[in-house]
């Protein structure tokens, strides 16, 4: 009944087939095995028709048996849990698992996009660059295009309905890779006592281990993987993770991992999360990390059924998997011969053992012996067949792969391959490490001087079993020695495994004209396109990656970045350590943004800063805005008013009765200390020394480039106390710039410095009925003009808590900011508009005290952008002369005193004519001329008390600019007015409104 | 991520810490100096590819402003301490 064609009889210890698993594939029902991964499970249905090329939409299949794979990626789950770009050979298989195939339309097997691929030669590397960038207008029109034709796999547009999280940890000693050597290291460190974590990718421990019968102590591989992991269970200082990937090596011994931990399942348990991604501080680590077998490229060797031949054993090793009928192996070493002998003992035909090396090894003459077919000095020159390999073209070849003689056909519907193996270097050299090469291996190994980290195992070269354990427990011995540990080196075990023997490296063979060999599958990357590269100059590494795309993949490249520099060395005729590698960056392998985010989504990625008053706010038709991380009311919604007309109906109240916002975001900083004076004389351009206590002064902070940084009101509270106020933008850099003048500038001023800033709350009433509002509020305070003038403070009950005043106007009228202690906000918030009623008050926010403030024409950092000086502002008589402060000394340089600089100003627009946001000012009212800008808008607002448009803004020499005519446009939005300059004062420029 | 030895919360992962700039001396006098030394200090920056001296803020901790000597190739740091301490001029 089942339909798992191609599974043997027995066999597979990583698969239980007493627990048969069902999924689905573009909507076919298969079944597999409990163990399986997808693409075991594809591969025992016998399907190898897995997806299509990113350019050329070619039919693709499975490659390897790991994270390697740069072929077969899917998506993996349904809706908000659909994961584009999975590697089926690392997804495990789980019951009712959804997968379907990517980059194909209308159908897999039927690809309209693989015309593109007949179209051959149309789309060498470098194609779009040349056919389509030729302008932006057409390119916009192509790009669409071109992006339904390649691409991966298409994300979900629900949100993640998974929780991620995020772990730090610290160890003695981190072992990346739980294979042979990782395993003996991780024994012997474990045993001497070190802290370790142990980290593997795959559901289980073992490495090459489980993907070929190997014999270590007279065990299986498998058998010495799992009595080893017991013994490291039993062990309280060691930490295995599995299904865990080293993702990055940082500086100062950071290492981060990604954990998945229901990635195997169809949800993750209940109140677990999906991915956990670690950051691990190890004093040392060790890197087992293996080696990735490399394809020979030959022509059409992309068709499903050309496989890497150590996949091919381990799909039979561990799942019980026969991966074709008929194989041709090919391969540059002696691997090959014992892979012959398992898969023609399960049952596969070996039609021939292509070995491309001219000599004939002990292992090829013993197989010869045994009457395999083999054929030395030979090479797969093509793979036939379109969806499926059903044919292999031979010849024989000489070291370059260069053909020799006559070409024969033998039927086949597996090509296996074994090019040798590249190290898998990337986390040495993540870790600053210089490669060294190998001549004898043709391949890249961790050079061990200056290496900050031990590599060991298959990553340095050492592909023997025996080596891999013999240099996994001296490396784990001579990490616990380090750690000044005593450790005694357990007994070696006795191992058994395939030999590799002598590999004489061969990239690619030669192709009959016309025909692609891929280097690069996922990238669609044919040696071609590296003779292209070549031929156009694009030499360096770094160019042949960014020009041909090689390497470029989700895949990074793991089986193809060595035989495209090695061919790109060849090109140049230099020895391939000549022409280097492209730099190793993390992740090792993908993985999720999510799990990089962890918690932090939401709130807690983006935390927002609430007022005491926040929830009246929110109930009272707030709408907020952010400013600084705090949430703001702009205005207050109200039923048959549009937004605009709530506004004005704010504004009015300020300017006829008045109204009451929420202040409290301004920083607030507590200055105490002998030379708190001194030192405010030397941060402000105005003088605070002279200044009398219970009185305050608007003061104005330039940076050490003269140009103004904040502005805000001091009060003196004491001789030797003062409460400054800050803009809600620079709430925070303040106290930093503050803290850095006395601590390294000025260290000797006794000066103390506290942000208070959420310990008060701020209510700031304003408007012609604002004294008599505050002498309900505070019947025990004096607030009579001579009491409380203008720059004046009281203390005192205010709705009866006790609360600082400070008179002080933002709006241009009479104003009070009634400070009370963060836990009152509230009820003083309640208690102003109690006794506001009596008064016609309003609750206005910060588009009104915004227009409010533009009539007055007092600055924000929309004027102050960073550029402007305090005499740009017209506030140049606000740098007293007499003292020194911060950015002084920047005031005379040239540029800062030169004519013509852009200067304060106003604008108000013609009769029923709106300023645009972001105006250019110009002399012609032509929004489509090359005209010269004469300067910008910075601010601009409806003025419900002038009945017109209103805007702020800077003009080259603007002060001699009053009274001239001109427009303000903005082509981007395709909007302009007519507008006149004018003093940036529009409303009660004396000022006598606010000091009455 | 850096480890960065606060001189008194000891070792703390980066981002609790806000880097400053080149741990430079500002002049006691800028008055008495020429727009061009003035300018130098102002904007002119060696950026070493090696050794730097520099100053980091410990905004998530104690608040402190210190100096740090730090390899910009390697990350290595050699030093850390208050300012006034030790400083190279």
């Amino acid at each position: 009944m089942s339909r798992q064609v191609w599974r043997t009889e027995a066999g597979g210890h990583g698969i239980d087939r007493k627990q048969p698993v069902s999924f689905s594939f573009n909507q076919f029902r298969l079944e597999g095995y409990a163990g399986d991964t997808v693409a075991s499970a594809l591969l025992a249905n016998g399907v190898r028709l897995v997806g299509r090329s990113f350019k050329y939409h070619r039919p693709r299949g499975i490659l390897g048996i790991g994270s390697e794979e740069p072929n077969a990626i899917l998506h993996i789950g349904e809706g908000a849990r659909r994961e584009p770009n999975t590697r089926a050979t690392v997804q495990e298989l789980y019951q009712d698992l959804v997968a379907s195939s990517q980059n194909h339309w209308p159908s897999l097997k039927f690809d309209l996009g693989a015309a593109v691929g007949l179209a051959g030669a149309l789309f060498p590397a470098g194609f779009y660059y040349k056919t389509f960038i030729t302008s932006p207008k057409r390119w916009l029109w192509y790009e669409k295009h071109i992006r339904r034709m390649a691409g991966l796999g298409e994300p979900p547009t629900e949100a993640d309905p998974d929780h991620y999280e995020h772990r730090n940890a610290h160890c003695d000693l981190l072992i990346a890779g739980g294979g042979p050597t990782g395993l003996a290291a991780a024994l012997a460190a474990g045993a001497a006592g070190a802290k370790v974590i142990l980290v593997e990718e795959n559901p289980a421990l073992g490495g090459q281990m489980l993907l070929a019968p190997q014999q270590v102590d007279g065990m299986s591989g498998q058998d010495w993987a799992e009595q080893a992991r017991a013994q490291l269970d039993a062990m309280p200082n060691v930490q295995v993770l599995t299904r865990t990937s080293v993702a990055g090596v940082y500086e100062h011994d950071l290492f981060t991992l990604v954990e998945r931990l229901g990635d195997h399942l169809a949800e993750p348990e209940a109140h677990q999360p999906r991915q956990r991604f670690w950051r691990v501080r190890a004093s040392d680590a060790i890197f087992a990390t293996g080696a990735i077998e490399r394809p020979i490229a030959f022509a059409n060797n992309d068709r499903p059924g050309v496989m890497l031949l150590s996949a091919v054993r381990g799909y039979l090793e561990r799942y019980g998997i026969l991966a074709g009928k008929t194989a041709v192996l090919f391969a540059n070493n002696d691997s090959v011969y014992a892979a012959a002998r398992e898969l023609a003992a399960a049952g596969m035909r070996v039609e021939a053992i292509v070995d491309s090396r001219p000599f004939v090894s002990e292992a090829a003459a013993l197989a010869k012996a045994d009457k395999l077919h083999v054929l030395t000095g030979h090479g797969v020159t093509a793979a036939r067949g379109m969806r499926e390999v059903h044919g292999a073209d031979v010849a024989p070849i000489d070291a370059n792969g260069r053909l020799k003689g006559v070409t024969k056909t033998l039927p086949c519907d597996l090509i296996a391959v074994s090019g040798g193996w590249n190290p898998a270097v990337h986390l040495h050299a993540q870790s600053r490490g210089r490669m060294a090469f190998r001549d004898d291996l043709a391949a890249f190994v961790p050079d061990t001087d200056g290496a900050a980290y031990t590599s060991a195992g298959a990553v340095t070269g050492a592909y023997d079993l025996a080596e891999c354990l013999q240099q996994g427990f001296a490396a784990g011995n001579a990490a616990a020695k380090a750690l000044g540990l005593d450790s005694t080196a357990p007994t070696l075990p006795t191992a058994t495994g395939d030999t590799v023997g002598e590999a004489p490296v061969l990239w690619a063979v030669q192709a009959p004209k016309g025909a692609r060999c891929f280097v690069d599958f996922q990238n669609d990357v044919t040696t071609k396109d590296v003779g292209l590269a070549h031929r156009e100059n694009y030499v360096s590494v770094e160019h042949l990656k960014r020009y041909t795309t090689l390497g470029m993949g989700t895949d990074q490249g793991k089986t193809s970045n060595v035989a495209g520099l090695a061919m790109m060395a060849a090109k140049r005729g230099q020895p391939i350590p000549a022409v280097g590698t492209t730099t190793f960056r993390p992740p090792y392998t993908p993985f999720t943004f999510n799990a990089m985010v962890g918690g932090h989504t939401g709130e807690i990625g983006n935390s927002v800063r609430r007022t005491a008053a926040h929830d009246w706010h929110a109930a009272n038709g707030g709408v907020f805005t952010d400013a600084a991380g705090w949430a703001r009311p702009m205005y207050y919604e109200t039923e048959g008013l549009t937004p605009q007309q709530r506004i004005d109906e704010e504004v009015l109240a300020v300017r006829k009765s008045v109204g009451v916002v929420d202040v409290s975001t301004l920083g607030k900083l507590d200055i105490q200390g002998p030379d708190a004076a001194e030192f405010l004389d030397r941060v402000y351009t105005n003088r605070f020394s002279t200044l009398k206590v219970g009185r305050g002064r608007y003061g104005v902070m330039l940076r050490e480039d003269g140009r103004v940084y904040d502005d805000g009101v001091t009060m003196r509270l004491a001789d030797d106390h003062f409460h400054m106020t800050t803009t809600t933008n620079h709430s925070g850099s303040m106290f930093q710039h503050l803290e850095y003048l006395l601590q390294v500038v000025w260290p000797d001023l006794r000066v103390f410095v506290t942000p208070v800033t959420e310990q008060w709350f701020t209510a700031a009433i304003s408007g012609p009925n604002a004294r008599a509002l505050l002498a309900d509020l505070a019947p025990a305070v004096d607030v009579s003009n001579e009491a409380l003038p203008m720059m004046g403070m009281a203390e005192g009950l205010v709705a009866g808590i006790p609360a600082r005043i400070f008179r002080l106007s933002f709006s241009g009228e009479i104003a009070y900011e009634i400070n009370v202690d963060a836990d009152y906000g509230l009820a003083l918030w309640n208690g102003i508009l109690s006794a506001g009623a009596a008064h016609d008050l309003k609750v206005y926010g910060t588009e009104a005290m915004g227009t409010l403030r533009i009539e007055k024409g007092h600055f924000t950092h929309a004027e102050a952008d960073g550029r402007i000086t305090p005499d740009d502002l017209g506030l140049g008589g606000m740098v007293t002369k007499g003292k020194d402060c911060i950015g002084k000394r920047s005031l005379s340089l040239p540029d800062l005193v030169a004519p013509g600089r852009k200067q304060l100003v106003g604008f108000i627009a013609a009769e029923g004519e709106r300023i645009p946001v972001g105006a250019q000012i110009a002399a012609l009212d032509d929004l489509d001329a090359v005209q010269e800008a004469l300067g910008h808008t910075t601010s601009q607002a409806y003025s419900a008390t002038l009945g017109r448009h209103i805007a702020l803004g800077l003009m080259k020499d603007g002060r001699n600019m009053h009274g001239r005519k001109l427009y303000a446009l903005s082509p981007v939005l395709g909007e302009r007015a007519a507008v006149e300059v004018v003093s940036p004062h529009f409303y009660d420029p004396e000022g006598g409104r606010q000091r009455g | 991520m850096m480890l960065i030895p606060c001189p008194w919360c000891g070792p703390r992962d980066e981002t609790e810490f806000v880097y400053g700039e080149a741990a430079l001396e500002r002049p006691a006098d800028p008055h008495a100096l020429s727009d061009q030394e003035w300018t130098d200090y102002l904007y002119f920056r060696d950026n070493p590819k090696g050794e730097h001296t520099e100053r980091w803020f410990h905004r998530a901790g104690c608040h402190h402003w210190f100096t740090v000597e730090r390899n910009t190739v390697t990350h290595v740091i050699s030093a850390a301490y208050p300012p006034g301490k030790a400083e190279k001029s």
